[in-house]
């Protein structure tokens, strides 16, 4: 029972950054109908810039708060993504807007290799180390142990979550994205100024991502300029397994996935007489992603799209 | 012009070509070095699987980001056969198409479950197989040594042709010839007939059908297109074509692992085709070329920044993955439907600029 319920912290804690980074993936595509292929390297820069300001300051003066620091760390990373994200919409995607659906993939593709290799540039290519500037508490719940830091990685990312679906559902601009999801043409017609709502949901992912980015680097203590391609991955796995668009199924996705990881990686030997080890992890996600979507084309909760010429 | 002149003007254009793709290697053997020659052979692999690939995505419209999958299947089946690992050293001509069939035969097990799929899920669903593929090449040494994880397998038999092996030199009437010249030849070749079924294919019933479904499968359907079969078909063919390049990947190189059917291998294949002209074979072949040298000459910008600036700042190795990558979107912004477009397709952009 005890290794369920670590298994079931774990993924919980896992699947919550995957459905932070996830979101960014289903609001892009949501709208726009493109996989935003540099999403995960978004995030990969959250990590980095946070834990270069954190490493700094963690070094020029000791004896802050690490929330103090870690709080820095994000105040630095998030507009610095914010930027990002606004700039490759403008440069690399709006002018394909109507171009095939191919094109804008490849520019993606381009432009997630240069930020990889301009982080690589900057910080090399060794793993960076998460300073030690967390508290290192541990509790024990029913034979489990849960850290203060995986306790902080969920809440922030309930209450991110929760902040996401508000400002959707009763904002202004949240409004005006989900007009601009059903139609351009005639939310542009009603007045919402669409390039503007577009530039918006560029800049709310990157921010969701950066954060995603410091939680990672503060949950597996490093950080590395390849560490946004499988993360994005990943994360693009959970939102078309949610349900690729829709917000629910993003976070749905996203835990879903973190607990299918956890719980197979800790299960798959006893399961499999010890034939296939945990290191299957990654197999893992990808076959059930496969078998879901071979069932459910949609997603768990995509609509029901009827297909029409 | 008389018809029988214009066609001994084909003729001699065609000599010509064939003249200049023979002599290609010695000339760059002369003046860039032997270390081209083995690029060239190595881009004449990619122009094969892109060529494969094109018939997925580019005729069919299939997205297919895990056509890696099926390159590493056919180099696995290759170095099965004919290497130390099991002790078997079958010849080429029996692996060969052994390896492209059974990585067809991958390509309809994949193809038939995700045949509802459209679009962007097809396209998650084939990266999460090439990716499943990988994983299990990397894993697969416990508890029986299947592929030999992350080492890979070693010493695998170059082709054997008519006594002749493709690695060592042969000598023909006092004049030898490198392993990677006959290599080119022999790559050559295949290429060709790849070349030849392709263009087939296109003017063919199967490949207006394929061309149907890509631009609206329901009207195709409609039309009494089988649309299941021919694109259970289009999938085998990418995937044989696949297999057969990743039997001869094994073969040259002598050694294979996983680290060299990563997903960025299927992303730079799918670069290619949109990158040259999707579903247009001479824009295919010009972006495979132009992407297997391209990031090999960026490797002269170290001589670059010494002339101009008397010193290297940036290592030129690091570099040019990022000249790679701003080319990539440079290209796609101003030439979106590629650099060599089909008449098709630059029709169709010319209508949706209008």
């Amino acid at each position: 029972m005890d290794i369920f319920l670590q298994q079931l912290i774990n993924g919980l804690v896992l699947g919550s950054v995957y459905a932070l980074v996830a979101l960014g993936y289903t609001m892009v595509y949501g709208i726009l109908e493109l996989i935003n292929f540099a999403h995960g390297e978004i995030t990969m820069m959250g990590a980095m810039v946070s834990l270069a300001v954190i490493g700094a300051l963690a070094l020029a003066a000791p004896g802050l708060p690490g929330g103090v620091i870690l709080l820095a760390g994000l105040a630095v990373a998030i507009p610095v993504c914010m930027a990002l994200g606004m700039l490759i919409e403008r440069v690399a995607y709006r002018p394909l807007r109507n171009a095939p659906r191919l094109a804008p993939l490849i520019t993606a593709i381009g432009v997630s290799i240069i930020l990889q290799n301009i982080a690589m540039l900057i910080w090399g290519k060794q793993y960076i180390p998460f300073p030690p500037i967390l508290p290192q508490g541990h509790h024990e719940i029913l034979g489990a142990t849960i850290s203060d830091t995986q306790i902080a990685i969920l809440a922030l990312a309930v209450l991110i979550m929760a902040a996401l679906i508000l400002v959707v559902q009763k904002s202004r601009l949240g409004r005006a994205m989900r007009a601009t999801a059903q139609s351009r043409q005639v939310a542009s017609l009603m007045g919402v100024d669409v390039n503007r709502v577009i530039a918006s949901t560029f800049i709310i992912g990157s921010a969701l991502a950066a954060i995603a980015g410091v939680m990672v680097s503060a949950y597996y203590g490093l950080a590395h300029y390849y560490m946004g391609f499988l993360l994005g991955l990943k994360a693009f796995s959970a939102a078309v397994l949610g349900g690729i668009g829709n917000l629910g199924g993003a976070m749905l996705g996203g835990l879903l996935l973190g607990l299918i990881e956890s719980f197979g990686a800790g299960y798959i030997g006893d399961l499999t007489g010890g034939f296939l080890g945990s290191h299957y992890q990654d197999v893992f996600a990808f076959f059930v992603l496969i078998a879901v979507l071979v069932f459910r084309p949609s997603g768990l909760l995509g609509a029901r799209v009827v297909e029409r010429a | 012009m008389t018809l029988s002149a214009h066609l001994k003007s084909r003729w001699l254009i065609f000599g010509l070509f064939a003249i200049s793709l023979a002599l290609l290697p010695f000339l760059i053997d002369a003046s860039m070095g032997r270390s081209w020659v083995r690029l060239l052979d190595l881009a004449l692999l990619y122009v094969m699987l892109a060529l494969g690939l094109n018939i997925v995505v580019g005729y069919a419209g299939l997205l297919d980001l895990g056509y890696v999958a099926f390159y590493a299947l056919g180099a696995y089946v290759y170095a099965w056969l004919a290497s130390p690992h099991f002790g078997l050293h079958l010849p080429f001509w029996a692996i060969l198409p052994l390896g492209a069939a059974l990585a067809g035969l991958f390509g309809v097990l994949l193809g038939a479950p995700t045949l509802r799929l459209r679009g962007d899920y097809l396209a998650i669903v084939t990266l999460g197989f090439g990716e499943i593929i990988r994983i299990f090449m990397n894993n697969l040494n416990a508890p029986f040594n299947l592929t030999n994880g992350p080492q890979g397998i070693n010493l695998i038999d170059p082709v054997q042709l008519g006594g002749a092996s493709l690695s060592q030199p042969l000598s023909v009437f006092g004049y030898t010839f490198s392993g990677v010249h006959l290599t080119y030849y022999f790559f050559l070749l295949l290429v060709l007939a790849v070349i030849f079924i392709s263009m087939r294919l296109e003017n063919s019933r199967i490949g207006r059908a394929w061309v149907a479904i890509r631009e609206d499968e329901i009207a195709a359907a409609a039309t009494g297109i089988n649309t299941r079969n021919l694109k259970l078909l289009a999938f085998a063919m990418g995937a044989t074509f696949g297999g057969l390049a990743g039997g001869l990947f094994a073969s040259f190189q002598g050694f294979i692992s996983p680290e060299s059917f990563n997903l960025m291998e299927s992303i730079m294949i799918l670069c290619m085709i949109v990158l040259g002209g999707m579903g247009h074979i001479p824009g295919v072949i010009f972006g495979a070329l132009l992407l297997t040298l391209l990031p090999e000459a960026l490797r002269y910008t170290g001589e670059w920044q010494r002339n101009l600036f008397g010193q290297i700042y940036i290592d030129p190795a690091d570099l040019r993955m990022l000249l790679f990558g701003i080319a990539l979107v440079a290209v796609m912004l101003y030439r979106p439907a590629g650099l060599i477009p089909s008449a098709r397709r630059r029709q169709e952009f010319a209508d949706a600029k209008a």
